[in-house]
């Protein structure tokens, strides 16, 4: 686009390429934070949303790449690439000033490939113990599990305290150095990673002044799979198992979005009618996921009958995935090409008798929580999340529209059917918790539309493009994003022309969910911290890839 | 009408023509108090069973189902696990207090639970302060609460029992208040007489206006008491994890667990009393068939069923509602229920002067 090319003009040192919507920008490491900072501040056209940080290693060398997008271009990415060939102490500019989600980006990094992020206040592992040896998304990693044991007592809660940074004050010297993260009198309380409202095994240290929070401290890590790094052991079809296993209350959204990239990769023609199974599918998963993030929040209020009530309209979908998929939770249905079995015969019978019932059943949803005076007293006033700080913070998905930030993928990026649905995307502009409550609400009348025009309009023909026994595909990089029940979830594969992807990445949208709720929650109550990690709607198996 | 009072007096006096007067009593002291926490434990029993087959229903759920017909015996097999469950030692805490404040909630139920009059005649003491032994032995519970919070050495616990203190004191005033309602209009705070002034017209009849007002706020006031939500602050599972008795199990979280069934039916027992004519028929003056009709229902029944419709809105309650935070939480005692009730008693003393002769 025009803008861009213009703006991009104006860096003299960057490599440029464009290939459709992205603009790959490479520059050196020591011109990085300056085209970052170009590129956040520029005037007329602001980067202001860093989608993801991925760290690659080249084997010669260690690189990070940014994901770039702007909020007044959305559907064009910017991704600014830079390399280091020091592999002993490789160190990049942090830029975790200009947006706020890259606080947790490059912890994440620097966890997996041993990048330090100078300037960066905190730099412990994300996901791994602190006293872990190795950097396992580095080729030469050595898996041996004698180096690392597995541990028989407990990880020192102090080593979670110390954040080790490192700095390069105005005179230019490189300092090293460490902080605590709470202060000596602080009261503080452990949520998790054992407890019953952190939607997972999800740890938060939360420092208290009587009922008042002061500082989140959200620890991941517990349950991590390391998906990601058993990708590249893994040939292409049998990666979409693990997507599902991602956020599993939209698994089939990230499975599609996996094929999705591998078929962009391949060029291949997928059928129409994979299309719109696809894109039935996932309205489906998103109003079940939805329906349970509702119950959920409800019950971290105290309601636990409305969590009863998500669950049993949600079994009705589940009734669905089972018939047609095999799977309940897991349905394993997208496949690279298509997806795996047809559509069993009483699927379009049972979707339309669903959305009738769900429609009845939203207004009981309304009549039981959306009107009772204690939940309205909860929840109004309560989390202001500015549209600013949503972008700042990549909290996308509902969190993002509630706070007035459009971001649906489905509309910026229309990909499978979407294109042929007539839907709108849910807006609200308060960024309050009644408002990240209800926009779930209204985003399940909105999936109800969307399956409703597409149900009777399935085209005939072959569910399945036919694709090759081994799947190889071309060198380069191929990028997919799609709308997840929780927000923005993008696929990264970096392939060398492999049956084996070279790198994988997949943007957590709860990650920075979990992120959010360290700006929201402070200053509000016990009670209000866990009601509104309900609101974020977040699943750790996302964040835990 | 069939009262207890015929079971009780023949029992008095055999036990009088066999025994010395001192050995009597004592007997009756002793089978007073088999009776009473037999009552008090086949009550809780009833209770958790009610409960969870009530909440089945607004859950669309089917409850327990297994154990007996329509899993009746439930609640036992359950009672026999927890009595058989170890007793978990746990480091760090005060052993003394920690043991302390399970007994001291469950005697204070007990202890508030053998003042309820169920008939004429089932009632253990008649005190003629009955409505001030209530209130004032019920909220000694408060303290087993803080003990167990503060002893368990554990954050969740302490927060637990600090919510539970804030919200156990205040509401007790307004609790208090609504019951002094009553006995400006009952003239005395002997429970017997009080349900015995009642047999013409209930006093939630009686008392007009102010009497409603007041046993709405003692409902609210009363739920808030027992810990159940929406007042489930102390221990708001999803926040606390299980608040106060987080480190609590076997039989020790067993008594906590009794006891917050039974404050449940002793509050609905004691707002049946005091506003609903305790074991009184329903009696409408001047229809002497239908009186004659309701006199037939034996007393005793007529307590249970007021009792358990109140439980039944307690459980209602519970079962719908989201639970408040604790600044909304006090709010809504010392700026809402506080100053109602305050103006009520004004009301009420209008009521007696100019309405009720």
């Amino acid at each position: 686009m025009k803008v861009i090319d213009e703006l991009l003009a104006q860096l003299p040192f960057a490599g440029i390429e464009q290939k459709e919507k992205t603009y790959s920008v490479s520059v050196p490491k020591d011109k990085l934070r300056e085209t970052a900072e170009w590129l956040k501040n520029n005037p007329k056209l602001s980067f202001d949303f860093l989608t993801d940080i991925i760290g690659m290693d080249y084997t010669d060398s260690l690189g990070v790449i940014y994901y770039l997008s702007s909020t007044t271009f959305p559907s064009y990415i910017i991704t600014l690439k830079t390399q280091t060939d020091d592999r002993e102490t490789p160190e990049i500019d942090s830029v975790h000033d200009l947006w706020l989600s890259a606080d947790l980006y490059e912890r994440e990094v620097h966890d997996f490939l041993g990048i330090t992020f100078v300037n960066n206040p905190d730099m412990r592992r994300l996901f791994l113990r602190q006293d872990w040896k190795g950097y396992p998304l580095r080729k030469d990693y050595d898996a041996n599990p004698e180096l690392n044991p597995i541990p028989l007592d407990n990880e020192d809660l102090n080593d979670m305290e110390d954040m080790p940074f490192t700095e390069i004050n105005l005179e230019g010297e490189r300092l090293e150095q460490h902080r605590k993260l709470f202060e000596e009198e602080d009261y503080v309380v452990n949520f998790g990673p054992q407890h019953p409202a952190t939607h997972g095994v999800l740890h938060l240290r939360v420092s208290l002044d009587g009922e008042m929070i002061k500082k989140v401290d959200p620890n991941f890590g517990y349950i991590h799979r390391g998906i990601e790094k058993m990708c590249e052991a893994y040939t292409y079809p049998q990666i979409p198992h693990l997507t599902d296993r991602l956020d599993y209350l939209s698994g089939t959204i990230s499975r599609h979005g996996f094929c999705l990239a591998v078929e962009k990769g391949l060029e291949l023609e997928v059928p129409e009618r994979a299309h719109y199974i696809r894109t039935i599918i996932d309205e489906l998963t998103r109003i079940a996921s939805h329906l349970l993030g509702w119950g959920c929040m409800a019950m971290d209020m105290g309601s636990i009958t409305a969590f009863v009530y998500g669950m049993r309209d949600r079994e009705k979908i589940m009734d669905i995935f089972e018939e047609t998929c095999g799977g309940r939770l897991m349905a394993n249905y997208s496949v690279i090409g298509g997806v795996m079995n047809d559509i069993h015969p009483n699927f379009q019978k049972k979707v339309k008798e669903f959305i009738p019932y769900m429609r009845k059943m939203l207004k009981e949803h309304h009549l039981l929580f959306t009107g009772n005076p204690i939940a309205r007293g909860r929840m109004e006033g309560v989390g202001y999340l500015s549209k600013e700080q949503a972008i700042s913070l990549g909290a996308t998905g509902p969190t993002g529209r509630a706070s007035g930030w459009s971001n649906d993928v489905r509309k910026i990026e229309p990909y499978a059917a979407y294109r042929q649905a007539d839907f709108k995307e849910v807006l609200r502009s308060d960024g309050l918790t009644f408002d990240r409550y209800i926009i779930r609400l209204d985003e399940i009348e909105e999936s109800l539309r969307i399956i409703e025009q597409l149900i009777d309009n399935i085209p005939g023909g072959n569910y399945a493009a036919k694709t090759k026994a081994v799947i190889k595909l071309p060198e380069g990089e191929f990028h997919q994003r799609v709308e997840g029940a929780r927000g923005e979830f993008d696929v990264y594969i970096n392939s060398k022309g492999d049956k084996f992807p070279y790198r994988v990445k997949f943007r957590s949208p709860c990650m920075t969910l979990v992120n959010t709720l360290k700006y929201i929650a402070v200053g509000t109550k016990v009670a209000d911290l866990i009601m509104l990690g309900g609101s974020l709607d977040y699943v750790v198996p996302c964040i835990d890839r | 009408m069939f009262h207890f009072s015929v079971v009780t007096n023949w029992i008095d006096e055999l036990l009088r023509t066999y025994l010395p007067d001192g050995w009597a009593l004592f007997i009756e002291f002793v089978l007073i108090g088999i009776a009473i926490l037999t009552v008090y434990a086949v009550l809780a029993l009833i209770l958790i069973y009610v409960e969870r087959k009530v909440c089945a229903f607004f859950q669309c759920r089917l409850g327990p189902t297994r154990v007996g017909p329509f899993g009746v015996f439930q609640s036992v097999a359950d009672m026999i696990k927890i009595l058989l469950k170890e007793l978990i030692k746990i480091n760090k805490v005060d052993p003394r207090l920690f043991r302390l404040a399970a007994y001291l909630v469950i005697i204070a139920s007990i202890c508030t639970f053998g003042a309820i009059p169920f008939d004429k005649g089932l009632h253990v003491v008649d005190f003629n302060v009955g409505v001030f032994y209530l209130l004032a032995i019920s909220s000694l519970g408060v303290v087993g609460i803080l003990l167990a919070g503060w002893s368990s050495n554990n954050k969740y616990t302490m927060i637990g029992a600090m919510r539970s203190g804030a919200q156990l004191i205040s509401y007790e005033l307004s609790c208090g208040l609504a019951l002094m309602t009553i006995v400006m209009l009952s003239g005395t705070m002997q429970l017997s007489t009080i349900v015995e002034q009642q047999t013409t017209a209930w006093n939630i009849f009686r008392g007009g206006i102010p009497a409603i007002i007041a046993f709405v706020i003692y409902l609210i006031a009363g739920h808030a008491e027992t810990n159940r939500g929406p007042f489930d602050l102390p221990e708001a599972e999803s926040e606390l994890t299980a608040g106060y008795h987080t480190e609590y199990s076997g039989i020790q979280f067993g008594f906590f667990y009794l006891a917050e069934y039974l404050n449940m039916f002793i509050i609905a027992a004691i707002a049946t009393t005091l506003f609903l004519g305790g074991w009184m028929p329903l009696h409408i003056p001047g229809w002497d068939g239908f009186n004659g009709v309701m006199d037939y229902i034996p007393p005793v029944l007529w307590f249970f069923a007021k009792t358990f419709a109140c439980v039944f809105l307690a459980l209602w309650v519970r079962w719908t509602m989201p639970r408040l935070r604790i600044d909304q939480l006090l709010k809504l005692e010392w700026k809402v229920l506080m100053p109602i009730s305050l103006i009520n008693i004004i009301l009420m003393a209008l009521w007696i002067i100019y309405i009720d002769l």
